[in-house]
């Protein structure tokens, strides 16, 4: 049995983890609530820009002459991956590393070159590891002008034919507890996918500055962007659930590792009482005889 | 329909930043300032980086914007744009600073280059926050 003292100290230092993770669960609570506003937030321009594109894409005549719609053989893909910076956050990003290995072994054959960019240091130190082709590394801090510079970093290259396909793979928060892995195309662009309200007859009454299709131009950009922002948004949103989740029952762990040492400690000590008393009394009974 | 208000949204992507029920609401065309009234016509225009200006009750309120769309229809008004601020909000001389800066990284770029362009969208960004904010000093 180990020794008093020894039990002491490994009581001591789980409470003290205990105490840590506890904290780390109340602070990822704060910043989820506001996490889930800033997702709540950005979800008019989103929806708005919808509704717009969905008009839009029934006005424009020609509208496969925008380069971001533009179709070719896939031969080049492209894959952003959001992780987060930090870890204590339960399965958040081995889910997506899982899912981005998958990517690999059911499409390595199938593309002539699968490149990724990296959200957030997680993902690209297990990309680093595994060897991939990292183009291009992002802060995982949560900006829109982040989002905007992913967006258009990824167009050019679209654009200049050096990749035929784009995808998003994050964490789409559904709740605390629940983190859902998704990985959906963003480029080439298809507009009026989401459906929308945008009708052929709704079109015809705008008046358009300059053109529908200029503005169709200047605004596909700008919602590639607003998907990405989006897909930031609800995976900081994850992160912060999955580290709620995992620091929840780290706690809980740690209470009940410190009740079994308790009562290893307890036993301990009463053991040794014990033998300390038998010692006495067999040293009493020798000298009485 | 010329009568009443106009009902004006203006979102952002980080947060709604007004719904109100305007009179008048002038906006920063592509091709040109633009004013819209009750009554107006629809009409989808882009909206380059300027001064958005709402009346309510006689009482004008500016705001410097982002690049975005404005929305006409049926007498509600969407305003979509990168960035928004009131113009009580700007720090004018941090806004001065913001606008020496982007254009000195923007002369180390190449023309016709994508980033020269995202560049220069920000230059022209922070130069809108100028001109709102001297404007009402």
């Amino acid at each position: 049995m180990a020794s008093l003292r020894a039990i002491r100290t490994r009581i001591k230092s789980v409470k003290g983890t205990q105490k840590i993770t506890a904290a780390m669960k109340m602070v990822a609570a704060a910043k989820l609530r506001r996490a889930q506003d800033a997702a709540l937030r950005a979800r008019p321009y989103a929806e708005a820009m919808d509704a717009l594109l969905s008009r839009l894409s029934v006005a424009g005549e020609d509208q496969d002459a925008h380069p971001l719609l533009q179709r070719r053989p896939v031969k080049k893909v492209e894959l952003v991956v959001l992780t987060s910076d930090r870890g204590l956050c339960g399965g958040f990003n081995s889910n997506i590393v899982r899912r981005l290995q998958r990517f690999f072994v059911d499409h390595g054959s199938e593309y002539e070159r699968i490149q990724i960019s990296t959200v957030g240091r997680r993902g690209r130190d297990y990309a680093k590891k595994r060897g991939f082709t990292i183009r291009k590394d992002w802060p995982a801090k949560v900006h829109y002008g982040t989002a905007r510079g992913i967006a258009d970093d990824v167009s050019q290259e679209f654009v200049r034919g050096d990749i035929d396909a784009v995808f998003l793979l994050y964490n789409r928060f559904q709740s605390a507890l629940v983190q859902r892995v998704t990985l959906t195309q963003i480029l080439p662009a298809a507009p009026g996918a989401g459906g929308g309200s945008g009708s052929g007859k709704y079109a015809a009454d705008f008046l358009y500055e300059p053109t529908a299709d200029q503005v169709l131009e200047a605004l596909l950009p700008q919602h590639l962007a607003v998907q990405i922002w989006q897909a930031m948004l609800e995976s900081e949103a994850g992160f912060l659930g999955a580290q709620m989740t995992a620091m929840d029952s780290a706690t809980k762990n740690a209470k009940e590792m410190v009740a079994r040492l308790t009562l290893q400690y307890n036993r301990a000590r009463q053991a040794a009482i014990t033998k300390e008393l038998m010692e006495i009394v067999s040293g009493a009974e020798a000298l009485k005889s | 329909m010329a009568d009443g208000k106009i009902s004006l949204e203006l979102v952002t992507p980080e947060r709604r930043v007004l719904t109100q029920a305007v009179d008048e609401v002038r906006a920063p065309g592509w091709e040109g300032s633009f004013g819209v009234r009750p009554g107006h016509m629809a009409f989808l225009a882009r909206m380059k980086p300027g001064e958005l200006v709402t009346v309510a009750g006689g009482a004008p309120s500016r705001f410097a914007v982002g690049e975005g769309f404005v929305q006409v229809s049926n007498d509600r008004v969407l305003v979509l744009a990168e960035s928004a601020e009131r113009a009580e909000d700007i720090d004018l001389t941090a806004a001065k600073g913001e606008v020496e800066e982007e254009t000195k990284k923007l002369k180390t770029m190449k023309e016709g280059d994508g980033a020269y362009e995202m560049q220069r969208a920000k230059v022209e960004r922070a130069a809108a926050k100028v001109m709102v904010a001297s404007r009402k000093a």
